[in-house]
């Protein structure tokens, strides 16, 4: 445990790539090949499943500690991470022999823990703790609290392994995609050429934009590059292969069987094909907003109703493997030409082709870009007719050419402090627009402002702060920002009426006074003309 | 009658700072004001413009490097001073070089103000003494039980590891640090693994107000326009924390950067300053400490001021000590206010 202790730390406190990239490389020529493989599947997002809830593991500490359960509450709030806090409340272990376990040994002990009853669940966390430094008990913590965003990317990961067992990153990235089992499978296994053959459901790396910066023209000529809408749902994609039908989604989760719609799919797809699209909501081929795919997400029993009102579509527009061969290093020109030919074969009203935008000159492209919103699109997507399907975000061939966001300006009433980076800081801001005298609150937001700025808040925020529930402050509504957010829906659940789709602050405006901000009319004209 | 009552507490909290009405003096004022009693030398304890100030020995050069030319008056730990027949006394506090706390008796009555401290003697600041008394004003800059510190002999040797190891590689070790108090702090343990220690101008004044007052510390040099890139190759540079990401690091290229604070104590501070390393190392209390600070007066009555007050006094109340929470304007970060930022460039 102790040498992946170290890792994470080193991992969370570099500052460099490289520095990130050698302590794994270090890592994974060193550790045992049972805990690499945990690693990979813990920094790619495959946690093994919560033995322990966060209030057991709260209750333990402070019963151990002797604290009421407030001052955990308290100090948990300035953290901002569960794991954290509660490593820096337990009593000091530094000195002692390093006595703790291989990291694979605890995730199967953890494992076990499930159908055990409380007593023996508390005696287990209370032994592993008292065999554990800081860092330790740390990463502990958050194997059973989970979410191991400490700062590496999934692409750091695969760049760590490449370099460790010479292979090129697109391979590795390949390999460790998909369905497996970190508590069966071997490294040796993982990253062998013959998983691929054994495991059908394998998605391949998703291809991903940067947001064009440049003036389109720049890109040169029109006629070397397709236009498409940039739909608002989920990127994924639909695999047929060995006669069974998987559907994934860019987050590599398996989403088969949560849309009923795509299960015939499996009958009229030709076998051995992979087609990149968009899960999206949608009737007569017209997409609905993001808010209603939601509703869709996370429910396991789908009601007839749902079925009929926010019915799944998927809208592809790339062919990744066709006739069980690997199509990608293929021109994007031809790729799609099949694809046509397979959608309009397989006849099937669920699987939609994503259009194609024609277009003389990049004018005329900006000009129908206006349109976009009414369509239910966030802009285009521009892709050279020659590129092959890369692995990962790259530069160059393909480009996010996106809408300006709509935005309104807001007066900032609440506050919390924020979690990572942010801790001890109040980042967190609810924001209210006007209604009459009253002040009605619409949305949260986390990010836009630079760090300076969000110090300046900060100590606005401690010193005008006027009630305190729980973590929360009340905030003299004084400070104006403009809040930015790409799609606007209605939402019975929210005071204001409405629900915002990706809200950020997009600047302070000090220039402004909250009598000057805007009011839930202007929100529901928003809804009006976008929202429907 | 009791011989002692009285309408108003020896100590009332007003919008220009701590005042003594018995005594017509301020501790530590925000607003200028005619007699000030000073606790430690910072900023935001000692401010401009007051007519008189009160301090210890060692507050004094600090001060008047500060603040210029002024009526002072320093005294010795434990040396009384009256002012309108209230008895004034300081008390080591174990803050910074000179630090104290502030002890007032009228009448049989005895209140003391910590002004910052902590418990650990850092060899230069003196060992916070635990004084007696009626009512006890604290700070409470980390009054969350998630700040215990190691023992500093552990986070020296942190230090000193990390200096090593970029002497190994040939890069300067920049350490950020208040420019009075762990600059100076961190001198000797610097010193056992190298003599290149430069300063940024702000820790150099403070540094020369000090040894010009006697006070015997490891050489240190100010880096200079001149200051070449050999000289600074595996040396220690301590600068204020108005130095992070300022053009003024450059010179330092290649080098990593070490802040030394109690924030960074918990891992997101230390993330979003960006720093290479961060070194819990506080000149405060930590939890434990302020604990024990808080029994070892004795007080009837504890007002906790600057940092986390709402729960360090509820907390304290329900272990059956009497606690109030008070606004003062102190600042509750450990780090350099702007105001000390130099035009070096």
């Amino acid at each position: 445990m102790r040498e992946f202790a170290e890792l994470v730390m080193k991992i969370g406190s570099s500052t460099k790539t490289n520095d990130k990239l050698e302590a794994l490389m270090h890592y994974f020529n060193n550790a045992d090949n049972k805990d690499k493989v945990w690693v990979i599947a813990i920094f790619s997002g495959r946690r093994p499943k919560r033995a322990v809830n966060t209030t057991q593991l709260a209750t333990y500490c402070v019963e151990l500690v002797n604290l009421p359960f407030w001052l955990f509450e308290e100090s948990y709030h300035t953290v901002g991470d569960l794991a954290e806090t509660i490593a820096l409340l337990l009593p000091g272990n530094e000195n002692a022999p390093n006595t703790s376990k291989p990291l694979h040994l605890y995730i199967e002990q953890l494992r076990d823990l499930e159908k055990q009853a409380e007593e023996i669940k508390k005696q287990f966390i209370l032994n592993a703790w008292k065999e554990m430094n800081f860092a330790e008990r740390f990463v502990f913590n958050k194997l059973i609290t989970g979410g191991f965003r400490i700062g590496v990317s999934q692409k750091v990961i695969v760049n760590a392994l490449a370099k460790t067992i010479k292979l090129d990153s697109s391979v590795i990235a390949h390999r460790i995609s998909g369905n497996w089992d970190p508590s069966t499978i071997t490294f040796d296994e993982l990253l062998s050429e013959h998983s691929l053959n054994t495991d059908f459901s394998k998605p391949y790396p998703f291809y991903l934009a940067y947001a064009i910066e440049e003036d389109v023209c720049q890109l040169g000529d029109p006629k070397d590059w397709q236009a498409e809408w940039k739909w608002d749902g989920i990127r994924g994609q639909v695999i047929k292969r060995n006669q069974e039908l998987f559907v994934w989604s860019r987050g590599e989760e398996l989403m088969t069987e949560k849309f009923p719609e795509y299960h015939s799919l499996a009958h009229v797809l030709p076998d051995g094909i992979a087609i990149d699209g968009e899960i999206i909501p949608s009737v007569d081929q017209k997409p609905l907003p993001f808010a209603l795919l939601q509703t869709r997400i996370g429910r396991k029993n789908i009601t007839k109703k749902q079925l009929q009102e926010v019915p799944i579509a998927f809208f592809a527009y790339d062919l990744l493997e066709y006739n069980g061969e690997d199509w990608r290093d293929r021109p994007l020109e031809e790729r799609r030409s099949q694809l046509e030919e397979v959608i309009a074969a397989t006849n099937h009203p669920s699987l939609i082709i994503s259009p194609i935008v024609p277009f003389s000159n990049w004018e005329e492209l900006a000009r129908l870009r206006e349109s976009s919103r009414e369509l239910g699109a966030e802009g285009f997507m521009l892709k050279k007719k020659q590129s092959t399907y890369q692995v990962g975000r790259k530069r160059g061939d393909w480009w996010k050419w996106k809408i300006d966001p709509l935005t309104i300006d807001a007066v900032m009433i609440y506050a919390q402090k924020g979690a990572g980076r942010r801790s001890n800081l109040y980042t967190d801001y609810t924001f209210a627009v006007k209604d009459g005298d009253k002040l009605i609150a619409f949305t949260k937001a986390y990010s836009g402002l630079t760090d300076k700025e969000f110090a300046q808040v900060d100590a606005f925020v401690k010193r005008n702060s006027l009630e305190k529930f729980g973590p929360v402050r009340t905030v003299k509504p004084e400070l104006v920002f403009e809040i930015a957010f790409e799609g606007i829906a209605a939402s019975n659940r929210h005071k204001s009426g409405v629900a915002l789709r990706f809200p950020r602050i997009s600047r302070w405006r000090k220039d402004k006074t909250p009598e000057e901000i805007n009011t839930l009319e202007d929100l529901k004209q928003l809804l009006e003309v976008y929202g429907k | 009658m009791l011989s002692n009552f009285r309408i108003m507490p020896l100590i009332e909290f007003t919008d220009k700072g701590l005042y003594c009405r018995a005594g017509d003096f301020y501790i530590d004022p925000w607003r200028p004001v005619d007699k000030a009693v000073i606790t430690h030398a910072h900023s935001d304890h000692a401010r401009w413009g007051n007519k008189y100030y009160l301090c210890h020995h060692d507050t004094r050069p600090i001060l008047q490097q500060r603040l210029g030319p002024n009526t002072y008056q320093d005294i010795a730990w434990n040396e009384p001073v009256y002012m309108n027949g209230v008895r004034i006394t300081l008390f080591p506090a174990g803050h910074i070089i000179g630090s104290s706390q502030v002890r007032i008796e009228s009448n049989g009555e005895i209140w003391v103000v910590s002004g910052d401290y902590k418990i650990e003697n850092d060899g230069i600041s003196g060992q916070f003494e635990p004084v007696k008394c009626h009512s006890f004003i604290t700070e409470s800059t980390f009054g969350l039980p998630i700040y215990n510190w190691k023992p500093q002999t552990e986070i020296y040797t942190d230090v000193q590891n990390w200096i090593r190891k970029n002497q190994e590689v040939s890069k300067t070790s920049v350490l950020i640090a208040y420019s009075l108090g762990k600059a100076q702090r961190l001198l000797h343990p610097i010193a056992e693994v190298t003599d290149k220690i430069f300063v940024h101008g702000a820790v150099y004044n403070i540094h020369m107000a000090l040894v010009n007052a006697g006070w015997k510390l490891p050489a240190v040099q100010r880096v200079t326009p001149e200051t070449s890139k050999e000289e600074l190759k595996g040396a220690v540079v301590i600068a204020p924390s108005s130095a992070e990401g300022s053009p003024w690091l450059r010179r330092f290229a290649p080098y990593e950067i070490g802040i030394c604070s109690g924030w960074m104590q918990v891992r997101g501070n230390a993330r979003r300053k960006n720093a290479d390393a961060g070194f819990a190392l506080s000149d405060h209390a930590d939890w434990n400490g302020l604990l024990q600070a808080c029994r070892e007066t004795e007080a009837e009555c504890i007002y906790a001021t600057h940092g986390f007050q709402a729960v360090f006094t509820r907390y304290l109340n329900e272990q059956g000590i009497n606690a109030k929470e008070v606004k003062t304007e102190y600042g509750d970060d450990e780090l350099e206010p702007a105001e000390l930022k130099l035009d070096e460039e």
